[in-house]
């Protein structure tokens, strides 16, 4: 394990030892509701963006408190692995983009399984062992300054962005933005998916790595930078957040050669406290209402091609199933982050 | 009908419960097979996706400045998705079991480990994250300048599919067994109910019978089994008609026999109240009293003619020598009361003379020959037994000429009286006799020999090598 991968880890897990409730490593909590059972939900998913949602269940649940924290991907994977194992306070369920992860915890049988009508339901793609539900269909888009590209210059594919660089490195240097896949666990799933999806995946690194594109943190401050002018372009960002931060000058692209959609992985650990609530929230979560809810909030995107100017055939859905575990290996971690520090060397940025 | 269901349990429900019962068990044996095969299958089928998992892994690894790299392939997940709802597991390990990578750092390795680099793959359980799973292990030997030794890639999975599978796959048996099951179900109800049907009529014709109707019932178009039982009946039937017809010639004989004697017998004794002279009335007393007994003995007759008949048809047959039924007779010396000092011969050889008949009816017979000797007949009078080639005779020998050839044409009638005739005529004496020899299969033969009248009932005979009960 390179020190890189285990830095993060370890922390998380030297946090969640030391201080069971820690606030350091969290980004934020929020609680809804006042019932005398506590339902402790770990997640991903900005608080503000989802705060709605929450509030809708914790109204329908009166005799819950809805306790919300918000972390990293990577470390609320770190801090679920360590609450299987018994070394840190579990969590009643988690709610994750990083779909990898959570499918390595439920191989590594951390999760408590459950069926009901609404989970059936779901597609084959967005569930796993009865024991991992996507709740969300969201794409990996690219965005883009509107002022500062003209519309003849805006790719619609991944091939037109090729070809933008090429054409116009001096126009684009330092000017493409795109999550850093050390520190977001999403990040790296997209780049995994990218890796096994096209051969366009070499050439785009390359080309990154020429105009010196920049790779950083969190989807809210690239979709800022982008708004501002700090980027015109940025990669694979998450269009949800996109759609729902509206930040002005931001135009977003579903690439038409191939689309990534990301489902947000609901889990509830075996070791859950209270793991009856937890189904609740998750039927809740696939309910019509709630799916409706989080469509509004762009956590769902429309399937309609008339809609979204995208063909069904283009849309990726990272499936839940086995060959995920892969993103998740040592040697393919080490393969593609070596070739990443190629295009994104320390001073590039 | 209202109280069907306190009836015995119906051949239809006996027939489909036997059918259910050999369903069952088929279907018992077939699961347990089917389930036991569809297991190897699945284990095989699915053992060679593991297998094939593991090779294209230890395919990707390769050596690069000295280091193992392995390049993991999408299609080694994609092949384990084969059992998309299975956990699995795997790890390549260099030299000395060190991971180069993997799912987790406990190792997970065959229970008995052999001595010796084992050359193919080795396949065996064990417990991933408690739960049963499969794996295979996969040896490659790298004998490069830089780097020598051998990389072992061992892969798991879960058993979720493969039972699911085993358990498809006995489904798939089971379920035309039980459509033919309920088809044979169907089929054995519908033909027990059809081969039962004439039954049904049956009895209606039974009930709608007039009770002395005992023809017999017609069994044309019924199974084999049916008609079995039903000839019996119509054998019993008929017995039971010939026993009524027997009682109905008892009572007529009965009511034709003692009507005269008795209303003889009342006018006598009335002619006796009015009669005022002593010596008439003890000559009317004595003639009264010669009528009352012979009355007694025409009663006797009856009766017995009554129990033969009534024997002849129900009475076993056993084996019966003549001889002793012949000097039983003379021993029992009835002949004493009939006709005293009358001279009586016995007549019997060495041999037995067997026949197979009923001791009670054939000794009647005998003491009716005797007794029609001594009354009609003429001193000396002899009784003897033997075998005549086929048959054997139990004959009555007397001096006198024997019965007018009229009268003997006549003999064994039912009736052998005439108006004229006395109360104790022979008439119904060989009516008895004639009736035992036909229920033997036998017959009454008169022969005149030089010295009078004999007159022999023949009986079928029996091999006298059997031994007597």
């Amino acid at each position: 394990m390179t020190a890189r991968t285990a830095l993060p880890r370890l922390i998380a897990l030297l946090l969640a030892l030391l201080l069971p409730r820690a606030a350091a490593a969290q980004e934020g909590t929020a609680s809804f509701g006042s019932g005398p059972t506590d339902l402790l939900l770990r997640s991903t998913t900005d608080i503000a963006i989802i705060r709605p949602v929450m509030a809708r269940f914790a109204e329908r649940n009166p005799d819950l408190t809805l306790r919300y924290e918000q972390w990293g991907s990577n470390a609320l994977y770190a801090l679920g692995r360590a609450a299987c194992a018994g070394r840190a306070e579990p969590a009643d369920a988690l709610l994750s983009s990083g779909a990898h992860q959570m499918l390595a915890l439920v191989n590594s049988a951390c999760a408590h399984p459950y069926r009901s009508a609404a989970t059936a339901a779901l597609p084959d793609q967005r569930r796993w062992r009865d024991e991992l539900w996507g709740i969300t269909e969201e794409p990996a888009v690219i965005i883009y300054n509107t002022t500062a590209l003209s519309p003849e210059d805006v790719p619609r594919t991944r091939f037109a962005l090729l070809d933008l660089m090429r054409k116009k490195p001096e126009l684009l240097r330092s000017r493409i933005a795109t999550y850093d896949i050390e520190d977001s666990g999403l990040g790296y799933l997209f780049a995994h998916a990218d890796s096994l999806e096209a051969t366009t995946f070499g050439a785009m690194l390359e080309a990154f790595a020429r105009i010196g594109a920049i790779a950083t943190c969190c989807s809210l401050s690239i979709i800022d930078g982008v708004s501002e002018g700090r980027y015109y372009i940025a990669y694979n960002v998450l269009g949800s957040y996109a759609e729902a931060r509206a930040a002005p000058n931001v135009g977003i692209i579903l690439p038409e050669d191939y689309t990534l959609m990301m489902s947000r992985s609901f889990m509830i650990p075996k070791t859950a406290r209270h793991p009856e609530a937890a189904q609740r929230l998750l039927d809740f979560l696939l309910s019509p209402e709630a799916q409706g809810m989080l469509a509004d909030l762009g956590l769902i995107a429309p399937t309609d091609p008339a809609e979204t100017s995208l063909l069904p055939s283009a849309r990726r859905l990272i499936a839940l199933s086995p060959p995920l575990l892969l993103a998740l290996d040592r040697s393919t971690r080490e393969r593609l982050f070596r070739l990443w520090d190629e295009a994104f060397s320390p001073d590039a940025g | 009908m209202a109280d069907r269901g306190a009836l015995p349990a119906s051949l239809a429900s006996r027939v489909l419960k036997a059918v259910l019962l050999i369903l069952l068990a088929g279907a018992l044996l077939v699961a347990g097979s089917t389930l036991y095969n569809g297991r190897l299958a699945a284990r095989q089928s699915y053992d060679r996706i593991l297998l094939g998992a593991a090779q294209d892994i230890a395919a990707s690894i390769s050596i690069q400045s000295g280091r193992p790299i392995v390049d993991l392939p999408v299609s080694a997940f994609e092949l384990l998705a084969q059992a998309p709802e299975d956990r699995i597991h795997y790890a390549v390990r260099g030299p000395g079991g060190t991971l180069i990578t993997g799912l987790d750092e406990t190792e997970i390795a065959p229970t008995a480990r052999r001595s010796g680099t084992p050359s193919g793959p080795e396949f065996f359980d064990a417990r991933l994250n408690a739960e049963p799973a499969r794996f295979v292990r996969v040896t490659r030997r790298f004998a490069e300048r830089d780097f020598s030794g051998s990389i072992s890639v061992t892969v798991g999975q879960t058993l979720r599919a493969r039972q699911a599978m085993a358990v498809g796959l006995m489904l798939d048996t089971l379920l035309p067994m039980m459509l033919a099951g309920l088809a044979l179900l169907a089929m054995s109800w519908a033909i027990t109910r059809s081969a039962v049907r004439p039954l049904a009529a049956l009895s209606e014709d039974l009930a709608g019978r007039d009770p002395y109707d005992l023809t017999p019932v017609p069994t044309e178009g019924l199974p084999r089994e049916l008609a079995v039982m039903l000839d019996s009946m119509n054998r019993f039937m008929g017995r039971l008609d010939r026993q009524m017809e027997g009682m109905r010639h008892l009572i007529s004989d009965a009511a034709h026999q003692l009507r005269t004697p008795v209303a003889a017998i009342r006018v006598q004794a009335e002619a006796m109240q009015d009669q005022p002279d002593e010596a008439l009335r003890a000559r009317a007393l004595t003639r009264l009293l010669t009528r009352t007994r012979s009355l007694g003995a025409l009663l006797d007759q009856l009766l017995s003619r009554a129990l033969v008949s009534h024997r002849t048809e129900s009475a076993p047959r056993a084996l019966l020598d003549l001889r002793e039924v012949a000097l039983e007779v003379v021993e029992r010396g009835d002949h004493e009361l009939i006709a005293p000092g009358a001279e009586l011969r016995l007549e019997i050889g060495e041999d037995p003379v067997m026949v197979r008949a009923d001791a009670f009816s054939v000794g009647e017979a005998a003491k009716n020959l005797l007794v029609n000797a001594l009354k009609h007949g003429r001193g000396p009078i002899a009784i003897g037994a033997e075998r005549r080639g086929a048959e054997a005779a139990l004959w009555v020998l007397d001096a006198g000429p024997g019965p007018e050839p009229a009268i003997a044409a006549r003999l064994g009638q039912r009736f052998e009286r005439s108006a004229g005739s006395r109360e104790d005529s022979a008439g119904l004496g060989l009516a008895i006799v004639a009736a035992v020899a036909t229920a033997f299969d036998g017959r009454v033969a008169l022969e005149y020999p030089e010295a009078g009248f004999r007159i022999a009932l023949l009986l079928p005979a029996a091999p006298d090598e059997e031994p007597t009960p």
